[in-house]
């Protein structure tokens, strides 16, 4: 009875047929994408993302150790994580360590991907800009393809003091600084009490920087990005931002929370816009449930504010002086709830942005007639299924639904602003697998397979490079879905 | 069409990468061997996780999962300790090598010498970790998931067939902290020759120290009081009671019950203690204060008589 659990070579029989499993899922996928029209963009790397092959190769753990399926962090990889990169031994300072290792890791994905987009604006002639006129068209592009870049390098400067660094290029080849932190662990001698500063992640339960998808739609969360039309604001849930953390854990890690004091410059380095500060709270609790093993809750409140205009030098915006700040939140909850072999990830997101950023609007100037704040609700459902270590099945439902626009759909007086009360909305889907064909304590490779379509009303689509064109119509239902197939490795 | 022949040749590649390059050292493929029938696989430490399957068993097939995906890379396949990375650990640089589960011979018991652990040993070895190892705490595992993998360790060797673990020994209550205890147990310490392996002033540089390895021949390094902060087998005084009465399977370190009453046990505990001077124990504080007025008093660990 155990020997079908654990007898090689019964597992190995059980291989093939999954793999006449996944080609199907990667033939249905191309079948699929005839069945809507969609568009696409250049891909770069959805968020640099995560998984360090040299922290196993510094503890001789597998990947699997610290990821249900890498990037995506265990239990056990969170908790390593929230104690700093280090297992808590007496062997986590760099002293103990052979001379030549060197904590880096590089991560790219060579890939195949089609991107389709419906309802784009379109030269009538292509390339006659002058004798055209704009008609609703597809766009469409395939081929062949790089994706970001990440070299990564993190791990202890010494017993309790960890490090990242992350210059991360796109697939040109152009390079930022995706992170870049210290952090000083257990101060006080209390894993409550951590002190990160510098540019990082926001310590959200579902990570965006870590998660199982690729391609230019799915490769995002929709949520942690969105803005509603017309709206000033750049904030991402999903960005890393810069500032100072302080996050705190039990011993197990089943109680976690953070709180972070950061730019109000969405991450972006050279203090380009603002000079105020935002708030980001998170708190989640992990419950084991029976036999179903460990379920976990928790909630977020980012706070924060956005200039609406700047000082100015003859006209000319000076960097970094924005003023006339103006608030926004972002406030929900997320879980993270295992059955057995399936792993479902729920959140639930309200947003609101001042009226100001809502519509564009320097405070210092009057409103427009009919102005109002911008709300909107939105929430998505992602599931895994780990048929084992190696492969993993995943999808993903995600919808946004505008509360409330920064102007009314009818307008009280002919010719004052308005905006479709269901302009912005998405709705989106995403399925594909990742199967794992070597898994040991050195690199890791994956070959990832997904399909995913999004359909948002009136705007350009979230996803991909952002070059995408706005709809001729402002209620037109614009589809975009991409197909990707790439070998995602990670040494 | 035009995209058949894209997709066939994606096709094809893909057929190619799945079947051609097959890895032959992947981890899910390896046979994991056990010795052990499958009945006795089990572990019944239900008292502790809160959970009970049937008859309070283990779950042996989650177990068998969690092994593969945890354990592994350093105990390997066979539960031997010949895991992938386990040449990369240098006993001579401090890192022990992995534990051979075949063998289950276990270092941190609550059962005498020689005899096996019981599945609460083997739970908080689990769920503690090695501080001055690789092997770290499984804590952010479930109790549940902590007690499969007791079941899955047991199947790798038949002792856990042909044996039943030894009897927990009894810990006395803990007698108190004085210098009469720490001078007493400092006697101790220097009649029984700790210091031979452990050095004078505890910082495992004995004489015997370098010359020491386990029963697989591998090099062993006497624990250093004055820098670690946890015991291999616990943090408390009855951790380190239970260590020198019990000893340290497989390794040099043996037991001291024979030797020693449980009293005397009490008072080595305490002059252990004052040693760890990283840490200022409140035995370190008491001590200090009686040889501030006691200079020059005590005879040097370690000087044998001639």
């Amino acid at each position: 009875m155990l020997s079908e659990f654990v007898d090689g070579k019964r597992l190995a029989g059980r291989l093939l047929p999954s793999s006449f499993f996944m080609l199907s899922c990667m033939i249905l996928s191309f079948i699929f994408i005839d069945a809507k029209p969609a568009y696409t963009l250049p891909l770069s790397h959805p968020g640099s993302v995560r998984a360090i092959p040299a922290f196993a190769r510094k503890y001789g753990l597998p990947c699997s150790a610290c990821h249900t399926a890498w990037p995506e962090l265990n239990w056990f990889g969170q908790a390593f994580r929230d104690n700093g990169y280090q297992l808590m031994n007496d062997r986590d300072s760099p002293i103990w360590q052979n001379p030549s290792f060197f904590p880096i890791t590089f991560r790219i994905t060579p890939n195949w991907h089609r991107e389709n987009t419906n309802h784009q604006a379109v030269d009538s002639i292509p390339g006659d800009g002058a004798g055209s006129v704009l008609v609703d068209g597809t766009v469409r592009q395939h081929g062949f393809d790089l994706s970001g870049f990440d070299l990564w390098t993190a791990g202890t400067l010494f017993k309790n003091i960890s490090f990242s660094l992350l210059p991360s290029a796109d697939s040109t080849g152009a390079f930022h600084f995706e992170n870049a932190f210290v952090r000083f662990d257990n101060l006080f001698n209390s894993r409550w009490v951590n002190l990160r500063f510098g540019k990082f992640e926001l310590d959200n339960l579902i990570s965006e920087k870590r998660f199982l998808f690729l391609s230019a739609n799915g490769g995002i969360y929709q949520l942690y990005h969105f803005v509603p039309v017309g709206d000033s604001n750049t904030f991402g849930l999903g960005d890393n931002q810069l500032g100072l953390e302080l996050a705190g854990h039990s011993i197990n890690s089943y109680t976690r929370y953070s709180v972070a004091l950061l730019s109000s410059n969405d991450g972006q380095v050279g203090l380009p816009a603002n000079r105020g500060y935002d708030t980001y709270l998170t708190f989640s609790q992990a419950f084991q449930v029976g036999s179903l093993g460990l379920q976990r809750f928790g909630a977020y409140a980012y706070i924060g504010e956005r200039p609406t205009f700047s000082q100015t030098t003859s006209g000319t915006l000076i960097p970094g002086t924005g003023m006339g700040n103006k608030s926004f939140y972002r406030v929900g909850f997320s879980g993270d709830f295992f059955f057995g072999k399936f792993e479902f990830l729920p959140l639930y997101m309200h947003g609101h942005d001042n009226v100001f950023l809502g519509t564009a609007t320097p405070s210092n100037q009057p409103l427009l007639p009919g102005a109002r704040a911008p709300s909107w609700n939105g929430g998505f459902v992602e599931t895994h299924y780990y048929y084992s270590p190696q492969l993993v099945l995943t999808q993903r439902v995600e919808i946004i639904r505008m509360a409330q626009q920064a102007f009314p759909s009818t307008p009280a007086a002919a010719g004052d602003p308005s905006i479709p009360d269901n302009q912005g909305n998405i709705n989106a889907y995403s399925v594909g697998f990742r199967w794992y064909p070597i898994m040991f304590s050195r690199a890791g490779l994956s070959w990832h397979n997904e399909f995913s379509i999004v359909k948002s009303i009136g705007i350009v689509p979230l996803s991909g490079s952002g070059n995408g064109l706005p709809p001729l119509s402002p209620t037109a239902g614009v589809w975009s879905n991409s197909v990707f197939t790439g070998l995602d490795f990670d040494f | 069409m035009k995209r058949k022949p894209v997709f066939a040749a994606l096709f094809a590649a893909s057929l190619i990468l799945l079947f051609a390059t097959r890895p032959t050292e992947c981890f899910a493929q390896i046979d994991i061997h056990i010795h052990t029938a499958t009945n006795t696989m089990e572990s019944h430490i239900h008292g502790l996780t809160g959970e009970a399957f049937g008859d309070g068993q283990g779950r042996p097939d989650v177990g068998a999962q969690l092994y593969r995906r945890y354990c592994i890379g350093c105990h390997g396949p066979n539960g031997d300790g010949s895991g992938e990375n386990a040449m990369w650990f240098d006993p001579t640089m401090g890192f022990a090598k992995p534990r051979d589960f075949t063998l289950a011979v276990f270092k941190c018991r609550s059962t005498p010498t020689g005899t096996l652990p019981t599945e609460e040993d083997l739970f908080d070895s689990v769920t503690r970790g090695f501080v001055n190892t690789n092997m770290p705490s499984w804590r952010p595992l479930t109790e549940q998931e902590r007690a499969n993998l007791i079941a899955m360790v047991k199947a790798f060797s038949p002792r856990w067939q042909a044996e039943k673990p030894g009897a927990p020994i009894t810990i006395p209550p803990e007698t108190a902290p004085t210098v009469e205890s720490i001078l007493h147990g400092r006697e101790l310490f220097d009649k029984i020759q700790c210091w031979k392996c452990h050095g004078p002033e505890g910082r495992g540089d004995g004489p015997s120290a370098l010359t020491l390895t386990d029963t697989k021949g591998n090099p062993i390094r006497p624990y250093d009081f004055t820098t670690g902060e946890r015991f291999k087998c616990g943090a408390s005084n009855q951790d380190l009671y239970r260590i020198f009465m019990t000893g340290l399977d497989g390794t040099p370190m043996p037991s001291f019950s024979d030797n020693i009453k449980p009293e005397e046990a009490w008072d080595l505990v305490h002059f252990l203690r004052t040693l760890q001077v990283t840490l200022k124990t409140p035995e370190l504080a008491t001590f200090q204060t009686w040889l501030k007025g006691h200079p020059n008093t005590l005879k040097p660990i370690g000087q044998e008589v001639p």
